[in-house]
């Protein structure tokens, strides 16, 4: 099994306070992995360095292989890695179907097909799709429309649309409704499971992410703390330390 | 063109020249600079008619110099009628507006542009006009060449730099400036906090109208002013704020100074009717200049 | 949720309808039989008034280019009418300089000597019009190199400054004729012929612009620049060619303004920088007024605002003489601050089911939607 993303000795400083200092993960191909840390741990900061939203300062980032961190987020997105927000973005003024659309990927999309229509067979994906997280009868709505669950879901319908390699999560239960986050969770295995896609799942809530993911990592002060499997994570006396503020 | 740069290297006392002319037209850009940071900054408004106060100012002065007496006392009029104007402009208008996305903002100033400069056309005429201050011009040998510089330019530049030491001392010790600088800070907690922020925007506005009054006050002694002026004095203030920043008054007089040089230079290199052009000029410039940082983040400018 | 959706999720029963978008509805073809009617009958009817429906046809084309950038990507551009002059300039020049030489035509102390004949002359403004077309298009390519990265009032600002440049360099190049201008060549025939003429060219360029743009609004391209309008940045996480599309969308914007700007010089027969080529603070505003009285954003609100924008704009003429200009702009103000969504917004917040904004009824075996 190999690793789709292997982040070596990544660091991050902005201005004097170090976000990441020289962090190593590897993210393996197929497998749910997911990141804690306590609040201002360098989980988000370490989401972005991957997806090139800002340049990092040393280290380096590998996807499939390939050296990315001097590669812009389009060009990342593009190579099959795709992020969702913290604080969920879509686009609020055109309707669900556009938005499932517009997510097509665009990993080899000459100047020309700018220009084409949408064929049926997409609609018809989309549509799929939005059923798939429970939006069908919303398709026609403004998404600004939907309340923060939905455009969550719709976020990650919208992902799925993009057939990524790699999905990278930031906190995508957040906000939702505790009795929802069954169904989400449920939604995430079978997009791991019946589509393939590698998940990268910064979370809060310890119970969705230790029944989740395979392999988890934990982040302190910009630092990684520990990693392993979910029972071990568990038991980590550094992990229990950092959540309850011992450190 | 190069004849013009091969006189500046002949003849370094003409730099001097430019230098002066430059500095004391650019800290009366400041001024005017400076309130559009103050409006930026605060509520987030793009002061696109901050020209039009600068020449409405002008036109207090001329008026009242056109009546026989001295424009210089014009100041305090302009100031108090400015800020009226501006006051009961936010009332009517800034007032919708600032809640709304940036772009409405900019382009409801730029109606109102549009209006002033129509106003004060059938007002007072298209010519070109200047408000006599009946100081002399004295002029002193220097570097191998005779630099004159008229007296009001002198007491114009002193006269900055007292307001500007007034507005930062109003800013730092009043009531209303503290407030200000809480709202500038965050709009929301300064509302939690118990500040009237709608009394501080109106204020801002109010004051940034009575700065411009000032410089345009000023402008119309040293300078020219005509009613379809303004929008260059916009676009200075404009590439001041951006290459200084807001919330940086040592930064607005720096990029101001420099910008006034600039123009000078500009004009006297590529011809007086390229003035205007190194203005906006100048604009682009800074813009792509502040891409060119911002990309280096990864970031656009916003 | 708020109570205006919830209005909204009343089940509506609706027939199944094709998915794929359609470029036309039925009122679609009601509206633009409408507009063709009156573009045929308008110069029949009203024959003194030939050049100002003509102008007409030429604002409504402003609105529509301003909307691709303003309305549908979110980029709003005070600096449009650059390519207008831009366009005027190069199909006159072209017209010039294929038949004799441009400076000696141009020079103020002997303009506008040369003679020419009706054939080089309707060549001349063929192939004028295709070049100011093709290099606007150009211009506005490289010059989104400048600006593209730059957002919201930055890039407002920015192509100010650029239209503002345009128009003070034209001003001071002696080869096209400096700040003074030059004479169109004249059009060989009837004062009437020329106006039926360009009010033809006028006409057929709306139009054109109109159905380029309901197409290219139908495709992909379309999706794409309103997401670069609703979230840029998201855009770029899900990997749209965002530059590529930005650029794309100032080129065809600058395209139609380019030939606009050709007819435009013709018709009035005489150009120069500051009031006819670059006019921000006239024509530069007034596409964005118009798109934003018509309602942003949407296909027919150029249309229908620039329309009403223009009977407005003669009203103050007849009403207001002398204060035209102020009264212009206190309408403009008044059409930003207290009515921003314009017609079509407006109707669209009051009626969505008439823009298919409604909850549909489930598809078999569908999920409860996670509420």
């Amino acid at each position: 099994m190999s690793n789709l993303i292997e982040v070596r000795n990544v660091s991050k400083a902005f201005g004097g306070v170090v976000a990441n200092d020289s962090i190593s993960i590897d993210v393996p191909e197929g497998q749910i992995t997911g990141l804690i840390g306590p609040n201002g741990s360098g989980k988000t900061t370490l989401f972005n360095s991957i997806v090139g939203y800002h340049p990092i300062d040393s280290g380096s980032i590998r996807f499939k292989g390939e050296e990315i961190s001097n590669y812009k987020v389009q060009q990342i997105a593009r190579l099959g890695m795709l992020r969702t927000f913290q604080q969920t973005r879509i686009y609020a003024n055109m309707n669900c179907i556009d938005n499932m659309l517009i997510s097509v990927p665009h990993r080899n999309a000459t100047f020309f097909d700018m220009f084409k229509p949408y064929p049926h067979e997409l609609y018809d994906k989309a549509e799929s799709l939005l059923e798939f997280v429970g939006l069908y009868t919303k398709r026609k709505l403004p998404s600004g429309d939907l309340s923060f669950g939905q455009q969550k879901l719709l976020e990650f319908a919208m992902a799925l649309m993009n057939e990524p390699e790699v999905l990278l999560l930031d906190e995508p239960t957040a906000g939702i409704n505790p009795t929802l986050i069954n169904g989400l969770i449920d939604r995430l295995k079978r997009a791991n499971t019946e589509f393939g896609i590698t998940l990268f799942v910064i979370e809060h809530n310890m119970r969705v992410i230790m029944n989740m993911a395979d392999t988890i990592y934990c982040l302190a002060h910009g630092e990684l703390l520990a990693s392993g499997k979910p029972a071990d994570i568990q038991n980590d006396q550094r992990v229990i330390d950092a959540y309850l503020g011992a450190h | 063109m190069l004849d013009n740069l091969n006189l500046l290297v002949i003849a370094p006392f003409l730099n001097v020249q430019l230098l002066l002319d430059g500095l004391f037209i650019g800290a009366i850009f400041a001024l005017a600079a400076y309130g559009l940071a103050l409006v930026w900054g605060v509520m987030n408004v793009k002061n696109l008619c901050q020209g039009e106060f600068v020449i409405m100012g002008g036109y207090f002065a001329w008026y009242i110099g056109d009546m026989g007496i001295h424009p210089m006392f014009a100041m305090p009029v302009a100031i108090v009628g400015m800020f009226a104007f501006g006051w009961a402009t936010y009332k009517i208008m800034i007032a919708r507006v600032v809640e709304k996305d940036m772009f409405t903002s900019l382009l409801a100033t730029f109606g109102l542009a549009i209006v002033i400069q129509q106003g004060l056309n059938l007002a007072f005429g298209p010519e070109v006009q200047v408000a006599d201050s009946g100081f002399p011009t004295r002029s002193f040998d220097l570097l191998g060449g005779s630099i004159t510089v008229a007296e009001i330019k002198f007491y114009s530049f002193l006269i900055c730099c007292f307001l500007a030491t007034a507005v930062v001392a109003f800013m730092k010790l009043s009531r209303m400036g503290q407030a200000i600088r809480a709202t500038a800070q965050d709009v929301r907690a300064a509302k939690v906090m118990g500040i009237d922020t709608e009394q501080v925007f109106a204020f801002t506005y109010a004051l940034n109208a009575a700065i411009c009054a000032a410089a345009g006050v000023l402008i119309s002694m040293i300078w020219v002013i005509q009613p379809f002026y303004g929008i260059t004095h916009s676009i200075r203030s404009f590439v001041i704020v951006t290459a200084a920043g807001f919330g940086n008054l040592a930064g607005v007089i720096m990029a101001a100074l420099g910008l006034g040089v600039a123009e000078q230079y500009g004009g006297f290199v590529f011809g007086a009717e390229m003035q205007q052009v190194t203005v906006v000029g100048m604009l682009l410039l800074v813009l792509i200049w502040r891409q060119v940082q911002m990309s280096r983040y990864r970031q656009a400018v916003q | 949720m708020t109570s205006v959706t919830e209005e909204k999720d009343r089940e509506v029963a609706t027939t199944a309808e094709p998915t794929a978008r359609r470029v036309f509805t039925f009122n679609d073809y009601m509206m633009f039989g409408a507009i063709l009617l009156f573009g045929i009958l308008g110069p029949i009817l009203f024959p003194n008034y030939t050049f100002q429906i003509a102008v007409l046809w030429l604002m409504v084309l402003f609105a529509q280019t301003w909307d691709v950038m303003g309305g549908q990507m979110g980029y709003n551009s005070l600096g449009n009418i650059f390519f207008f002059g831009a366009g005027m300039y190069i199909c006159a020049v072209t017209q010039i300089g294929l038949f004799t030489d441009v400076g000696a035509y141009t020079s103020p102390s002997d303009p506008g000597t040369f003679n020419f004949t009706p054939d080089q002359y309707y060549i001349g403004v063929a192939v004028g019009l295709v070049f100011a077309a093709i290099g606007s298009a150009l211009l506005a390519a490289v010059l989104g190199w400048i600006v593209f990265g730059l957002r919201g009032p930055y890039f407002a600002i920015g192509t100010l400054g650029i239209a503002l440049a345009a128009g003070e360099l034209i001003g001071a190049w002696e080869w096209v004729g400096a700040g003074s201008g030059f004479p169109i060549p004249v059009y060989p025939g009837s004062g009437d012929g020329k106006s039926l003429f360009y009010y033809a060219l006028c006409f057929g360029a709306a139009i054109a612009t109109f159905l380029f743009l309901k197409w290219l609004y139908s495709t992909r391209f379309g999706l794409a620049i309103n997401a670069i309008r609703d979230d840029e940045e998201k855009a770029e996480a899900m990997g749209i060619h965002t530059m590529r599309h930005k650029t794309a969308a100032w080129m065809i914007s600058a395209f139609f303004l380019g030939i606009s700007g050709g007819l435009f010089g013709n018709m009035t027969g005489f150009i120069e920088p500051l009031e006819v080529a670059f006019p921000v603070a006239t024509f530069g505003i007034f596409m964005v007024a118009m798109a934003l009285l018509g309602g942003k954003g949407t296909i027919w609100g150029p249309v229908l605002g620039a329309i009403l924008f223009h009977i407005l704009k003669e009203a103050t003429w007849i009403y207001f003489l002398g204060w035209q200009w102020v009264a212009l702009g206190v309408i403009i103000i008044i059409n930003i601050v207290f009515f921003q969504q314009g017609i079509v917004g407006w109707l669209q917040e009051r009626y969505p089911h008439w823009f298919g904004i409604e909850v549909e009824a489930r598809s078999p075996g569908a999920k409860e939607a996670a509420e």
